[in-house]
């Protein structure tokens, strides 16, 4: 008990710290925010429901008013843009990598993390991300997938690889605190 | 940790939370169906007058706060303009500053600690289902004394890094400072059930 709460309190303090930390930079020196990478680790390391909780603690402390969000961003005004979708959807990510990490015990951690990476943190992520911003912009498809999804997508799917390499170095070094595997 | 809120005292500071929080919703709900350009720059005047009443320092935090998503606006109208669309451009973007507007002043005038208890007040509920909502506060707290104790370790470990590179930090940074929260938690948790437990 106590211990899944400070779990979950603690990966919500570090998808915040991911969004404030300055960026860090990608091989040849292309500079990355990490905080969807926190998302995805939420899922691939917590699993399903505590990787979801801790995405939810996460989001309800920057809608009270604590700049949490990349770039120091929060309060209630981040979720009244048409872009909320994406943080409406950071909770149903982290839940989906998360199933597919507990579900799926084939393959070596760091690739079944990569891939559940991708179908949560991108597939799911963006089911829900480019209808809202439609609904919400009055946008069309077309439109919606310019503005909303292709500027994004390269370092989402860079991050999905890394949060496959880093769920992998973390179930080497600490095999108990994988709790999607255990 | 700093807030977004306003250090200051005004008249809507002092509009209790809850409250706020009703008229912002109901708001929201009666804008977000509004296409008409004249009502929503009616709505625009009237949220600058809100912020107004606030003085010269609180327009200022208002429109920082408004400067993230203007070059997003500045796409969504571009995107318009291009494809012959121009009013609804404006339309869409007008509503975007209104509603963010609005909720932002919300959140500059309330203090974290009477939002959390609204927050409280709301999930009582749920301890008749069964939820542990003492664990909740307490999550909450967990969040809000971790996330610069970690930001401060991720900078240790970023100028560790600097020390011995002329190149920023990599990637992999993430692992040991995962492992360094994960380290933390387990002493949280052991302090935890050292004193009691949640129960």
């Amino acid at each position: 008990m106590e211990r899944n709460i400070v779990y979950i309190a603690l990966f919500a303090a570090l998808i915040a710290a991911l969004g404030l930390l300055p960026k860090f930079t990608l091989g040849s020196g292309i500079p990355i925010t990490a905080q969807s990478l926190g998302i995805m680790l939420c899922g691939t390391v917590l699993g399903a429901k505590r990787g979801a909780l801790a995405v939810l603690l996460f989001l309800g402390l920057a809608a009270l008013g604590l700049p949490l969000l990349a770039g120091g961003r929060g309060g209630l005004g981040v979720f009244t843009t048409p872009w909320a979708g994406f943080l409406f959807g950071f909770p149903v990510a982290a839940f989906v990598a998360g199933l597919e990490v507990e579900k799926w015990h084939g393959g070596p951690l760091g690739l079944v993390a990569g891939v559940a990476a991708v179908v949560g943190g991108i597939g799911a992520l963006y089911l829900i991300a480019i209808p809202y911003y439609m609904a919400m912009a009055g946008a069309g498809l077309g439109d919606a997938l310019v503005v909303a999804m292709a500027p994004f997508m390269p370092g989402d799917l860079i991050k999905a690889v890394l949060a496959g390499v880093v769920t992998h170095a973390i179930w080497k070094a600490r095999p108990d605190a994988v709790l999607a595997r255990s | 940790m700093l807030t977004l809120t306003l250090e200051q005292q005004s008249w809507a500071h002092r509009v209790p939370v809850g409250w706020k929080l009703l008229v912002l919703l109901l708001a929201t709900l009666v804008l977000f169906p509004v296409d008409h350009i004249l009502w929503l720059g009616l709505s625009l005047v009237a949220a600058a007058i809100l912020y107004g009443s606030l003085g010269l320092t609180a327009m200022r935090a208002g429109v920082a706060m408004l400067k993230p998503i203007v070059l997003f606006c500045a796409i969504i109208l571009a995107f318009h303009v291009l494809t012959g669309r121009t009013g609804l451009g404006f339309v869409v973007v007008l509503k975007i500053l209104v509603l963010v507007g609005l909720a932002n002043f919300v959140t500059m005038t309330s203090r974290l600690d009477d939002m959390m208890a609204v927050v409280m007040r709301l999930l009582r509920p749920l301890e008749r289902l069964g939820v542990n909502t003492k664990a909740i506060a307490l999550a909450f707290a967990l969040v809000i004394r971790f996330t610069p104790v970690l930001t401060s370790k991720g900078t240790a470990l970023m100028e560790a890094w600097r020390a011995r590179s002329p190149k920023r930090a990599g990637w992999w940074v993430v692992i040991p400072l995962v492992l360094l929260a994960l380290d933390d938690a387990d002493h949280v948790a052991d302090a935890l059930r050292a004193r009691g437990g949640l129960n």
